[in-house]
């Protein structure tokens, strides 16, 4: 008769044993941020679609303290899940070749960052093109 | 001469036949600058408790045999050394996400069946004989693959992701980065096969890109970028099935 008896070890509260895995969870945490703020958007539109006294309703709401605190707190999250997501960067894109070598992690991290930063910079200037 | 030095190492026992589940225990090893982990767990053997069991072979990072859990991160005990740890106790345990069969070694058959499953060797394109001459592969092509082809099979990767721990069916950061280096081979025409138990249940879609993989690996061979550039293969073969002439019917 075998004398094997395979221990198998739980996998209860995984997430906490390593910072690496606390990290990860806390990046995907701050997606629900990210949810937040495009429902937050999307509620903005539909008011926007019912005339223009619910559109400034809405955006009276959106001055109100409680409000720019909400943001300044979906604004925090997002910034860290933007942080981590392009720290992964490397990780989950194809080699990039550039003159036949292969481009440096590091590298894929600064371009995520660059067009990021570009992009916000973009919109700003519109939107105060436009104001 | 100076002092001995000494260090506490805290091993996870679990003898199969006489313990219930694994229990610690704490053994005092005199120790110098030069040892490596492993070399104070064969202390422990030698001196202390010859039933101590653990796996072993090159001392040099090169076999994959002595992966664990050292204060739980997974490494090569041989490429590790006490010095770095000391004064501070050392906490050893079997490779987290597999079955422990006794102390330090685990049940690796899961591991060895999904090796054999992604088909690790080349599947030729088309058969060709000794007359026809070798394979010619262009530098840039070796380039595509080579990286791939460090894996030692230490299954630390596998230590590493929640995902395997969760799902011990998920073929996993190691086994799949050896299927992308057949399939990334030119002289390789698998990937037909390959692709399939990718893009299947227990592939490239369980990683939910924790990346702990690629950190943990001591042969920088990145499993966790081949897995997660097969989602992207994988995704690529489902929608463009719809543009062929045949729909994807083989």
């Amino acid at each position: 008769m075998s004398k094997r008896r395979p221990y198998v070890r739980p996998m209860d509260g995984w997430w906490k044993k390593n910072p690496y895995y606390v990290e990860y969870m806390v990046h995907e945490g701050t997606a629900l941020f990210v949810a937040a703020y495009a429902i937050v958007l999307t509620f903005g539109l539909v008011r926007l679609s019912q005339g223009e006294a619910a559109w400034n309703g809405w955006l009276e709401a959106m001055k109100s303290p409680l409000s720019i605190i909400f943001h300044l707190v979906l604004l925090a999250a997002i910034v860290y899940h933007a942080f981590t997501w392009f720290k992964l960067f490397p990780l989950t894109t194809p080699p990039v070749v550039l003159n036949g070598k292969k481009v440096e992690p590091e590298l894929i991290v600064r371009g995520g960052w660059a067009a990021a930063i570009g992009a916000t910079v973009v919109s700003f200037v519109i939107v105060w093109g436009l104001a | 001469m100076s002092e001995q030095k000494i260090i506490e190492i805290e091993v996870l026992r679990y003898l199969p036949e006489s313990d219930e589940k694994p229990r610690s225990e704490i053994y005092k090893v005199p120790f110098t600058d030069d040892m490596s982990v492993l070399q104070g767990v064969q202390y422990v053997k030698d001196n202390f408790d010859g039933s101590l069991t653990f796996r072993w072979s090159c001392r040099m990072a090169i076999c994959g045999s002595c992966g664990m859990m050292i204060n739980g991160i997974p490494k090569l005990a041989c490429e590790t050394f006490i010095r770095d740890y000391y004064p501070k106790r050392i906490t050893v345990e079997a490779l987290a996400n597999f079955p422990i069969e006794k102390d330090m070694v685990v049940d690796l058959s899961g591991f060895i069946e999904k090796l054999e499953a992604i088909q690790p060797y080349i599947i030729p394109k088309e058969p060709r004989t000794v007359e026809e001459g070798e394979h010619i592969q262009t530098p840039a092509q070796f380039a595509e693959y080579i990286q791939f082809t460090s894996c030692i099979n230490c299954t630390l990767c596998y230590a590493a992701c929640p995902q395997v721990g969760l799902n011990p069916d998920f073929i996993g950061p190691g086994a799949l980065a050896l299927l992308h280096r057949y399939n990334m081979d030119s002289r390789d025409g698998g990937q037909t096969q390959r692709m399939e138990l990718a893009a299947s249940e227990e592939g490239v879609y369980n990683c939910s890109a924790v990346g702990y993989c690629s950190e943990v690996c001591p042969k920088k061979v990145d499993p966790g970028n081949a897995v997660n550039i097969n989602k992207i293969n994988a995704a690529k073969d489902y929608f463009l099935r719809f543009l062929s002439p045949k729909g994807g019917a083989k």
